[in-house]
């Protein structure tokens, strides 16, 4: 135990140091480069009594460094979400959209952009936020719903899955007629949506993110050692103390809040909360309480790999993020599939 | 003392076990035996408070746990299922100190850490602490499970009366190892002064550790009492539907042959 917590604990450090220097390249390179002397003049003219920043300075103020501490958020979000479903599941292949969570979010940010178009409801920064959560919750507990069997109540992993894309797929042709009907614009943002991207960054919207990505994670971390007992069944768990009902409760709606939180500003990112749990399981076990922290840092990492792959690639302009995290873990989630004979 | 009343449980119309009484006392191994669909599996979810019945109650040292908590009955209720399997890669020694997490919140204290390596030691399994639970066969995972469940009710320093409940943990175990099972069970429940009520299907295993039988039929009780009351010629043959002949072993134990 001592060796393998010992090594845990390194590895949390190491991953700590990545996410750092991984961050630090975020913020350097993009449309315009940073050098670090111009970053470190950056921060300090916002310290009282300097003067005014220049234009290039506010536009990494304003725009590439709030998009970069979004993006951590957004990556550890989705890594601590992936983690929790899959602990919920007891199954290594499921990730935060397959029960519909992303893709009702996404419904929900769709018709918000449309009505909130037609009515001209007042957009507060909320407003978005909020239709994205009831669009996640909605489409998850109807999932949830349609999944139960007839006799026992219980959803089988079969069931969910296959109940979830058949939701999915009706949320994403939902969101197909609100692009169809909506005016340009809104079109536009619909149609961004669905493929993720962190362009609207800004300090208001990392300040949302990181209230649900904190405050989710601390939870799941509380309930870390109830999600281990899980492993070995929900009467195993219950013999050992678990209230079973209410742990699959609290992690649904820890992972509701902070997928549809980070997809409501981001769109639709996919396969991030499926690959990082892998990872880490692979690289130190599978203790939730080792795997939550650490695929907060994963998730963070390898979204801003993405994001910088989105931006660079294209230069000066930039690709959807979601086109990137797919192209990179399809492949990546079938060398899994086939690494290892799972069974449903 | 372990005493249940008047417990009927049912699934929608369908009466699983009906109107049993019964009690079990600490330093006994009480096992259920009878056909299939008795309702033996249900009896003993029902005892470790996994199932709530309809009717009747059942009481832990003359308290009802109706009302207990998952987290307050877990530090004095145990048990062992058949073949567990587990999805993600777990340490030996990790599934072992699952069986102290009723014991501590947060990160596991000394005393803790010093009871799973002594369960550890005491099933044989020190020597693949470090090894995944999957990579064991389906003798050396049971054995970790009874390591586990043993870890849960290790305390000595409790006053309250600890249970352990059997649900079919013999099952896909080879004859060598389901007699060293029962053996240890034996002893870890006079030694502990638990009470170990269990389900077995081995007919011969029951009649030879049990220290009392509780025979069922269709949800209800045919008979309570040591082995040597129980198992008659004509109860067997009318319960199970087959006929056997009873020889007596050098032991005194009786050995059932079915033809």
């Amino acid at each position: 135990m001592t060796t393998q917590h010992g090594r845990r604990q390194l590895l949390l450090i190491a991953l700590v140091a990545v996410t750092l220097l991984v961050l630090l390249a975020s913020i350097r390179y993009g449309a315009i480069d940073f050098s670090i002397t111009e970053i470190s003049r950056a921060l300090a003219s916002l310290l009282p009594g300097r003067p005014e920043p220049t234009l290039d300075q506010r536009i990494f103020l304003e725009l590439r460094f709030p998009r970069a501490i979004l993006c951590l958020l957004v990556g550890a979000s989705l890594g601590v979400g992936g983690t929790l479903m899959q602990a919920l599941f007891r199954n290594p292949i499921v990730e935060p959209g397959l029960v519909g969570t992303s893709s009702g979010a996404a419904f929900g940010s769709a018709l918000f952009f449309v009505l909130g178009g037609v009515f001209h409801i007042g957009a507060s920064l909320w407003s978005l936020p909020i239709a994205a959560c009831a669009g996640g919750v909605i489409s998850t507990y109807l999932v949830f719903l349609l999944a139960r069997s007839r006799e026992d109540g219980r959803a089988s992993i079969v069931m969910l899955l296959l109940t979830g894309l058949a939701v999915n797929a009706l949320f994403m042709s939902a969101i197909g007629f609100l692009s169809y009907i909506a005016r340009d614009p809104q079109a536009r943002s619909i149609t961004f949506w669905s493929l993720g991207t962190l362009s609207g960054a800004s300090w208001k919207s990392v300040e949302i993110v990181a209230l649900s990505t904190v405050l989710g994670s601390i939870v799941a971390i509380r309930y870390a050692k109830q999600l281990n007992a899980l492993m070995i069944g929900e009467e195993e768990a219950t013999y050992l103390g678990v209230n079973v009902n209410r742990l699959k409760w609290i992690i649904l709606s820890v992972n509701v809040v902070i997928v549809a939180v980070a997809t409501a500003f981001t769109g639709v990112i996919s396969f991030v909360g499926l690959i990082v749990p892998h990872i880490l399981r692979m690289l130190g076990g599978a203790d939730n309480r080792f795997l939550i922290v650490g695929s907060a840092l994963t998730g963070a990492t390898l979204l801003t790999l993405a994001d910088l792959i989105a931006r660079l690639s294209v230069r000066p302009a930039e690709l959807p993020i979601g086109i990137v995290t797919s192209a990179v873990g399809v492949p990546v989630f079938i060398f899994l599939l086939r690494r290892r004979q799972y069974v449903f | 003392m372990l005493v249940g009343r008047d417990i009927t449980f049912r699934v929608g119309s369908k009466e699983l076990i009906s109107d049993i009484s019964a009690s079990f006392a600490p330093g006994g191994l009480h096992l259920l035996v009878g056909p299939n669909g008795a309702g033996k599996s249900t009896l003993v979810k029902v005892l470790a408070r996994l199932l709530r019945p309809q009717t009747g109650t059942v009481e832990y040292e003359g308290a009802d746990v109706g009302h207990a908590s998952e987290a307050e009955l877990a530090k004095r209720r145990a048990v062992l299922s058949q073949a567990i399997e587990i999805a993600f890669p777990l340490t030996v020694r990790e599934v072992v100190m699952m069986g102290r997490y009723p014991h501590f919140s947060g990160r596991p204290g000394p005393t803790d850490e010093h009871i799973v390596d002594e369960v550890m030691k005491h099933f044989d399994v020190t020597e693949f602490k470090d090894r995944y639970y999957q990579s064991l066969s389906g003798g050396e995972r049971q054995r970790v499970n009874f390591a586990r469940v043993l870890a849960q009710l290790w305390d000595h320093t409790t006053d309250s009366c600890r249970y352990l409940f059997l649900d079919e943990p013999l099952t896909f175990l080879d004859i060598r190892h389901q007699i060293d099972f029962m053996k240890r069970i034996r002893s870890f429940t006079k030694d502990s002064d638990v009470v170990t009520v269990g389900v077995v299907h081995d007919l011969n295993l029951a009649a030879r550790f049990a220290d009392q039988i509780l025979m069922l039929d269709g949800g209800r009780v045919v008979a309570n009492g040591p082995p040597s009351e129980v198992f008659t010629t004509e109860r067997i043959g009318q319960v199970f539907g087959v006929e056997p002949t009873m020889v007596q072993t050098e032991d005194s134990n009786i050995h059932l042959i079915f033809n």
